[in-house]
């Protein structure tokens, strides 16, 4: 029998006065009984409109049916035929943009909490699944893959699932890419990533940290090497300034390394090795999900006051509308309409060698106000005049996007990129250059998880056409 | 992990080690420069490239003890592996075309300075070395130096070993002599760079300086590196590890480069006293 709830059931969550001093998960997963209760909410659509909107096409009904059934290997096991990473799509996917938007359920009430189930479904596995997956037999045929983010991983788990000799090279110490350096404990536990990483790994992806292509090897000395496709999934790239006075004073991050810090660096532990700068007030510029990401990053390092400074209104904010309530909940004060003008540190006049100089001390912002739509239908904010005013803060954290790492370009002749520095590639991912493919932030400036591994999917499929012909 | 199979100690806080890398080793150039962690949850530190050789796989690499992760690196032996080494990072040092050039090194500077006055050298160039260092006790690479330079002044601010005085003064002296260079190229303490490049400024001679400021991951995604750089009166942002280590040294802002250096000056201590006493219970 379906249940017809109009409602989906809640997911569990760690208390927001509590969660705000800890980096363990905020979402606690479902539990058996309700996702075969959410389960039986899926109305087993026969077009399927729900999977129309996965970027990797996840047979969604049918891994659902099997929930219902109860057989939550079996529907692991459909998820996996589509996603090379399940445990991870199921937290940080924006399903309410995607898969739930289309779902049926959702017009006359509450789609599906179809990422809920596939979270529950991969978690099950990881817990009770002993069995070790499968080495395909090898093809012979060798791929190499720059970046272990979430285009490299899949690319990689497809080719071998295919027979593919797949080895992936990572610049850091640690494989994961964005999924480890980037997206917190709190939303995404490291350890879940190194489980798919290990999953891959027996699968007989051969991972190599410490190379740095563009630098340690290039894009020809790896064809040199008999590789015959090369994949760059080399991510987003350098972080963004706002050119504003103050920005290079002692306590200005940019989100990528104020979250490299806390996370691959692990400074949010009691006594790291790696420094970071906690408590005091923070503000954060930018609304997207990594501000989010940092702003409740900075909570939990054990900041007293932190800020959201944003240049448009609530409407406009680009983060997932679920990380914007928690971040509320949490206690995060979102200063919408500010747009920053200068940051301003301290200067002793009396003592050139005061410790203090040149630490933070505020962010003087001006307010806007929203004037016509431009050209993709977002108000452009405009300053309005001497409205000029000043937040007093000891951290600022710059999250206001990249621009594409010049490393690969630059080694690899041939290799077109967009007046942006995007790599240019066709539908299948294929490069100007022949046999090189790309995928993921590298080629669409910073984007979602999900794009870029359905851009790792569509370049396995393509790679595997080419050197099966 | 990566094998330590040669360590010298050049003075009491100056230690030299050979590591197995031999994709490093087959790609660095002087100017270049490496990220190591010494063990799993270690903080990455960036070590300019002191020497290679290609054939047997190793890479030189010549540091300070000056903090905790250094003071644990000092302590791994011969044969020991440390977790990651990565590289090389970083633009090469400019050398074409340059046919005399100054190479002006401070304390454990002269140890990244060397190579390129051997590759210098190499081609020809000639080469004026002016090293200088605290005191005679920290002297390192003299006859190294000697080996590749047409003229080399050591210098040392307290007297005790050759001339008394830092390295500013002879540069300042064979200027004032007349003597022209293609290029200065120095590296050492910031406060000494600065210096280097205000001495040359009277008479135009170019200045390339090596910045060395914190940095985690050295290929541009974090921004921590990031210097300040006065480019035809317009500010300009440039990352350390993708667009450096070299600079133009009339275009530094040394002063905020010193500044972003001493952020995190109170944990460092803290932590570097920590890792002593733990050492030192280790022994007892």
């Amino acid at each position: 029998m379906a249940n017809m709830n109009p409602k989906r059931n809640e997911m569990p969550t760690q208390d927001a006065s509590v969660r705000a001093h800890n980096f363990n998960e905020v979402a606690l997963g479902y539990s058996e009984q309700t996702a075969i209760d959410e389960a039986n909410r899926c109305l087993n659509c026969k077009n399927m409109p729900c999977v129309s909107g996965c970027p990797v096409k996840i047979h969604i009904p049918e891994f659902i049916g099997k929930i219902k059934e109860g057989d939550f290997e079996a529907a692991y096991q459909i998820i996996t035929k589509s996603s090379s990473l399940p445990a991870v799509c199921g937290r940080v996917c924006p399903q309410e943009t995607q898969c739930e938007s289309k779902c049926v359920r959702g017009i006359k009430g509450e789609s599906v909490g179809i990422g809920r189930l596939e979270r529950f479904v991969a978690d099950w596995h990881n817990t009770f699944c002993t069995e070790e997956p499968t080495r395909p037999q090898s093809n012979g045929h060798k791929v190499a893959i720059v970046g272990s983010g979430p285009s490299g991983l899949t690319c990689a788990g497809d080719l071998a699932k295919k027979g593919y000799d797949v080895t992936v090279y990572e610049a850091l110490h640690t494989p994961g890419g964005v999924l480890v350096y980037g997206i917190p404990e709190f939303r995404l536990p490291k350890a879940i990533v190194a489980k798919e990483v290990e999953t891959l790994k027996k699968l007989g992806v051969k991972i190599e940290t410490n190379i740095v292509i563009g630098k340690t090897l290039t894009v020809d000395e790896l064809f040199e090497m008999g590789y015959e496709a090369v994949f760059i999934g080399s991510g987003a790239g350098l972080p963004n300034f706002m050119g504003i006075p103050g920005e290079s004073l002692n306590g200005v991050y940019s989100a990528n390394e104020f979250l490299t810090r806390s996370n691959l660096m692990k400074s949010y532990r009691d006594n790291p090795e790696t420094p970071i700068m906690k408590g005091g007030k923070v503000a954060v510029v930018g609304g997207g999900n990594v501000a989010m990401d940092a702003a409740r990053t900075a909570l939990r390092l054990g900041a007293d006051k932190v800020y959201i400074v944003y240049r448009r209104s609530m409407e406009e904010l680009p983060a997932r509308r679920e990380e914007v309530e928690h971040a509320e909940e949490e206690g995060i004060e979102f200063c919408l309409l500010c747009n920053p003008v200068e940051i301003i540190g301290y200067n002793n006049p009396n003592d050139a060698r005061d410790p203090k100089n040149r630490f933070v001390t505020g962010i003087t912002c001006v307010r806007m106000e929203l004037g016509e739509p431009d050209a993709r239908g977002r108000r452009k904010p405009i300053a309005v005049p001497n409205s000029e005013f000043t937040i007093d803060v000891d951290t600022v954290v710059m999250a206001i996007g990249t621009s594409p790492n010049p490393l690969i370009k630059s080694t690899t002749e041939g290799l077109d990129v967009n007046p942006r520095g995007c790599i240019v590639v066709n539908e299948d991912g294929l490069t100007s250059r022949s046999a090189v493919y790309a995928g993921g932030d590298a080629v669409t400036g910073a984007a979602t998880v999900i794009s870029a591994m359905g851009a790792g999917k569509i370049a396995a499929q393509a790679i595997d056409k080419a050197i099966s012909e | 992990m990566y094998k330590i199979v040669d360590k010298k100690i050049l003075n009491p806080t100056v230690i030299q080690l050979l590591i197995e890398a031999p994709l490093v080793a087959k790609k660095a150039k002087p100017g270049q420069f490496i990220i190591l962690r010494v063990d799993e949850d270690g903080e990455r530190i960036p070590l300019t490239v002191a020497g290679t050789n290609p054939e047997n796989g190793t890479v030189k690499i010549i540091f300070q003890v000056v903090g905790a992760t250094t003071k644990k690196l000092s302590y791994k032996e011969q044969g020991d592996c440390i977790q990651d080494f990565v590289g090389p990072l970083g633009v090469p040092t400019h050398l074409n075309g340059l046919k005399k050039v100054c190479i002006v090194g401070g304390g454990v500077g002269c140890a990244i300075a060397l190579p390129i006055a051997e590759a210098l050298h190499a081609m020809n160039a000639e080469v004026t070395s002016i090293i200088g260092f605290r005191n005679k006790d920290l002297l390192i690479l003299e006859n190294e130096f000697k080996a590749c330079s047409d003229t080399l002044r050591v210098m040392t601010d307290d007297g005790s070993y050759s001339e008394k005085g830092n390295v500013t003064l002879p540069l300042k002296e064979m200027l004032e002599a007349g003597e022209r260079f293609d290029m200065i190229i120095t590296i050492g303490p910031l406060v000494m760079m600065k210096y280097v490049v205000a001495t040359a400024k009277p008479y135009g001679t170019p200045v390339t300086v090596s910045m060395n400021p914190i940095m985690i991951d050295g290929t541009g995604m974090c921004g921590g590196c990031r210097l300040t750089l006065n480019v035809d009166g317009k500010k300009v942002t440039k990352f350390a590890c993708v667009d450096g280590p070299d600079f133009n040294g009339y275009e530094i802002d040394f002063d905020e480069a010193m500044s972003r250096g001493r952020m995190y000056g109170e944990f460092e201590r803290h932590k570097y006293e920590e890792t002593c006493n733990l050492y030192q219970k280790e022994v007892q």
